[in-house]
């Protein structure tokens, strides 16, 4: 028996997961040993649902499956039908889902920084990128009318057009955003407290990342060259160029630039969409949706989508399948946590991208001396207390635009 | 990745054992195997062609629980799946999780909500379902009409009492 182990159950409700799941952490002093996941404690039943619903109405559905990536579920199904029923969507419909994609992946992305910044106790980065993430929901608004939940995609098309008065915006916002985005690569890769703190943290190997078949920037940091985006082109993907990126350390840090480049890319494929854009319609008559089956995958922010139809020839899914990205890359905590201190808890944790927002609690239980509680606000302390110790440590070296 | 189509080498390798191959489209390939050869071809595809595994489906026809393995091959832009059937009413299938860790989870999932019993799982316990809910209730199944299964006053305190004890030991 070496030191005594203590187990953290991080959730069913913690500020961390955007669903309620429960992580069953168990260290030896600060070293972690194990970790257990659970998931599915608010299960919504959509995939049963959308056997009672019709393929239009389903859309709608699967948009709520996650709130962030709120377009990303809606076109793995559409693109799932498309493959059943073998419709071929007008081209001026590619790029209008190519930029209602794009922009939600900067938005996505942005968020997931702002937070990353928040708990290692960079709160700059946090404000910052929220305020330029700003800019793109404001975007959204103007597009589609909603900041979230666009209900921009249907069958055979989208439901609604980009006016041509929006694109100077949509350009200008670009425009502003990139410099930004340049600066903010450039404050990360310059910062020694934060190459201290996040690099060689949570790393995962290239072949545990196989193994654990994960997707999206978990899989691409790690070395694994994949993007749905590319392997299966969908929308207006094969038509503009642009390049995937991939790191190969597989650490929190490789995580992050992997997410900052790619921002930089959904720059430059909004803008060549909006430049390409050509005229026509955006909407296919679709024919009845026949018996069979069909296979949708997209790349959403945080990893592949993938959705499975199958038809009987009713106005109804018989079986909707849906593989959301989180399903995949949760597990590698597995690889991840072991032989890691608990201050890094919080940012391994969010290196995944699970979307987190705030105030729950925490209990530590301490099974021999009783049970003492631990609250998110103790897990934030640790780490922005680490970040302190690292800052001290690094007082005189600092070259950071973003030090406070 | 495998220079030569991943398709013909599976055919070759498995002759016999194909039951039915059906190229959909050249993106979208579906293979239909037996039950008990299910687990090799998997291995082959995920082992020696090197095909990323995206997740299984199961869904409950009338034959029974049809399971699917999709597979994807990135490079050659390859969707394939590998359909098997697990007759009912006790479905049954030998477990993949030991050649893919990353099915761990959702064998876990689809033993829970359709009741199909992983052999030689490591683990197969409760994940989608509550730890109150019924044995032998499988919400996935057509015959499940969505209700959620009745219990009293008493009965729910039982099984808090018996979670509770289950997580503070």
């Amino acid at each position: 028996m070496g030191e005594m182990r203590t187990t953290i159950p991080i959730g069913p409700y913690h500020p961390l997961l955007e669903e309620p799941e429960l992580f069953r952490v168990v260290v030896e002093g600060e070293k972690i040993v194990d970790i257990d996941w659970r998931t599915s404690y608010n299960h919504r039943g959509i995939e049963k649902l959308a056997e009672s619903r019709t393929y239009d109405q389903t859309i709608f559905l699967v948009e709520r499956i996650c709130g962030i990536c709120s377009t990303s579920h809606p076109i793995a199904f559409v693109n799932a039908v498309e493959d059943l029923a073998n419709i071929e969507i007008p081209e001026r419909a590619k790029y209008i889902r190519c930029i209602v994609a794009e922009l939600e992946r900067i938005h996505s992305h942005l968020l997931w920084f702002g937070l990353a910044g928040h708990y290692i106790g960079y709160h700059t980065v946090w404000m910052w990128a929220w305020r330029y993430r700003e800019l793109v929901c404001n975007l959204f608004e103007k597009i589609s009318g909603n900041r979230q939940s666009y209900a921009m995609m249907q069958v055979g098309g989208t439901r609604q057009d980009i006016k041509e008065e929006d694109y100077p915006d949509i350009l200008k916002a670009m425009t502003e955003l990139e410099p930004k985005m340049n600066m903010f690569i450039g404050a990360v890769l310059d910062d020694p407290v934060l190459l201290a703190r996040l690099k060689g943290v949570g790393n995962l190997s290239r072949e545990d990342a196989i193994k654990r078949c994960t997707v999206g920037p978990v899989a691409r940091s790690a070395g694994v060259d994949i993007d749905t985006r590319r392997d299966y082109p969908y929308a207006a993907y094969d038509l503009v160029d642009w390049k995937v990126i991939t790191q190969e350390d597989g650490d929190v840090l490789a995580m992050a630039v992997v997410r900052l480049l790619e921002i930089l890319e959904a720059i430059k494929i909004i803008r060549q969409c909006v430049e390409k854009m050509p005229e026509g319609p955006i909407l296919v008559e679709v024919p009845e949706i026949p018996p069979g089956e069909g296979i949708g995958v997209e790349e959403a922010p945080r990893g592949e989508c993938f959705h499975y139809v199958r038809s009987d020839g009713t106005n109804r899914p018989y079986r909707l399948k849906v593989r959301a990205p989180s399903y995949v890359n949760i597990p590698s905590f597995r690889s991840r946590f072991i032989g890691e201190r608990v201050p890094d808890i919080l940012i391994i944790l969010a290196s995944v991208d699970p979307c987190y927002c705030c105030t729950n609690r925490m209990i530590k239980i301490n099974d021999g001396t009783g049970v003492r509680t631990l609250t998110d606000k103790d897990l934030l302390t640790l780490s922005w207390e680490e970040t302190e110790r690292v800052k001290k440590e690094f007082k005189g070296y600092s070259r950071s635009r973003l030090l406070e | 990745m495998a220079e030569l189509n991943p398709i013909q080498r599976v055919k070759e390798k498995f002759p016999d054992k194909i039951a039915e191959l059906w190229e959909r489209s050249p993106k979208r390939i579906y293979i239909t195997v037996g039950r008990e050869d299910a687990k090799d071809v998997v291995r082959y595809l995920f082992e020696d062609l090197g095909a990323r595994f995206i997740i299984m489906t199961a869904l409950d026809t009338r034959q029974g629980i049809e399971i699917l393995y999709h597979f994807s091959f990135d490079t050659l832009s390859k969707i394939v799946s590998i359909r098997t059937l697990a007759p009912m009413p006790f479905p049954e299938i030998e477990t993949v999780s030991l050649i893919i860790p990353g099915a761990e989870y959702i064998e876990r999932e689809i033993h829970d909500i359709l009741g199909v019993n992983f052999r030689n799982h490591p683990n197969l316990t409760r994940f989608i379902l509550g730890d109150d809910w019924p044995e032998g209730v499988y919400p996935y199944r057509k015959e499940h009409k969505g209700q959620y299964p009745y219990r009293t006053e008493e009965e729910q305190e039982l099984f808090r009492k018996e979670i509770r004890s289950k997580w503070e030991k």
